[in-house]
């Protein structure tokens, strides 16, 4: 029940957004309204099982969506910035050492790992590949590994970032 | 000021065509899915500058479905080739 | 010229730099992986700065004319360039995950631990 009411919420609040300025009741017209109620209850039913199919609702306190807004042009934004200087600079020098490592990421929810593997794609140098699921771990394609890491069986997550310190972002935002 | 947006939006048409010729060469399957994102994300990118440039919001609409579709397929693309459909 | 317009051209060209470097990238590296690190972090970078100069020109557009398609045209832009920035990481991980597992090894590559643990 908690399931259908989220998804058809966040469907009516997606529609809402999309059709702002389309009338005088607010911002929208009667007819927008009625029709985003009934296309949001249809969404609710049939997608219910797919959105919360962790049975966790931590994402839905104001104070965690008030850091992850803060998360995403913060620090997150930083790091995408110099990512892509890095980018830059490996594409026009063609200095790379690549190879794939093990990263231990200390997190235990799904929505966790999730949050750090998107943001290790977009971060410097460093690309998911794969996930061991019993620990946790990430497996790491990183463009330029530093001398003496290849040696490494596992690499602490906060040693990936230079500037922030991501992974302690995401544990206060999802666990 | 229209000229800057039509600029960038020739530009990024460009970018297109050398994303194609990976498509075209790229010796393994991974490598033309990727050519074949690159191509999707540069054709949203200029579909919302093009929403300026004739003035039409329903350009930056099919923009974002476009986004969401060419999703789901590179999804499934990325299935089938690690062998799991 | 404005400090709007100096604003939104200095987006749009920060955008079409950060797109031809990514392109760039996947023409000139030599394998799967190094290339997908330029295609997804670049062109991701350079679509969002090309978003944000819509974003500005509507927010602008709107406080100097008072026409609410303007607005309208920034949420809009604000929405797929937040769409675009989320599919592109899943997709890359996606892809990347699949060319590991069909087989596809990094080849220049100082060590492999995904290979090692066989998963």
């Amino acid at each position: 029940m908690i399931a259908f009411l989220v998804t058809a919420g966040m469907a009516f609040l997606l529609y809402l957004v999309l059709t702002a300025g389309s009338g005088t009741i607010g911002l929208w017209s009667l007819s927008e309204l009625v029709m985003g109620a009934l296309l949001a209850l249809l969404t609710g039913l049939v997608a219910r099982k797919f959105l919360c199919r962790s049975e966790s609702y931590r994402l839905l306190s104001p104070l965690r969506l008030l850091l992850l807004l803060v998360y995403v042009p913060g620090p997150f934004f930083i790091e995408l910035t110099k990512a892509n200087l890095d980018v830059a600079y490996r594409v026009i020098t063609m200095k790379i050492r690549p190879g794939i490592v093990r990263v231990h990421s200390g997190l235990k929810t799904d929505l966790g790992i999730f949050m750090l593997a998107n943001s290790i794609t977009l971060t410097p140098g460093t690309l998911s590949v794969g996930i061991d699921e019993e620990t946790n771990d990430l497996f790491i394609h990183n463009i330029n590994i530093a001398e003496g890491d290849e040696k490494r069986e596992v690499i602490e997550s906060t040693e990936l970032f230079g500037l922030a310190n991501l992974p302690a972002w995401i544990r206060r935002i999802a666990e | 000021m229209i000229d800057a947006w039509i600029l960038a939006v020739l530009c990024l048409v460009v970018l297109m065509v050398l994303a194609t010729v990976r498509l075209v060469i790229g010796p393994t399957a991974p490598d033309r899915v990727i050519a074949l994102d690159t191509v999707n994300t540069l054709v949203i990118a200029s579909m919302i500058l093009l929403g300026v440039v004739y003035k039409e919001i329903i350009f930056v609409d099919v923009a974002i479905v476009y986004g969401l579709l060419s999703f789901v397929s590179t999804l499934y693309i990325a299935k089938y080739i690690g062998g799991e459909l | 010229m404005t400090a709007v317009e100096i604003l939104i051209y200095a987006c749009l060209a920060i955008g079409v730099v950060f797109n031809s470097l990514g392109v760039i990238g996947l023409l000139r590296f030599p394998d799967v992986y190094t290339r997908m690190h330029a295609t997804t972090k670049a062109t991701t970078f350079g679509s969002i700065f090309t978003s944000l100069a819509v974003i500005v020109y509507g927010f602008f557009m709107f406080l100097s004319q008072a026409d609410s398609q303007y607005l309208i045209l920034a949420i809009h832009a604000f929405l797929a360039a937040a769409c675009l920035a989320f599919t592109n990481a899943v997709s890359a991980h996606a892809i990347a995950r699949a060319a590991h597992r069909s087989g596809i090894m990094p080849t220049p590559a100082v060590v492999d631990r995904l290979a090692e643990a066989k998963l």
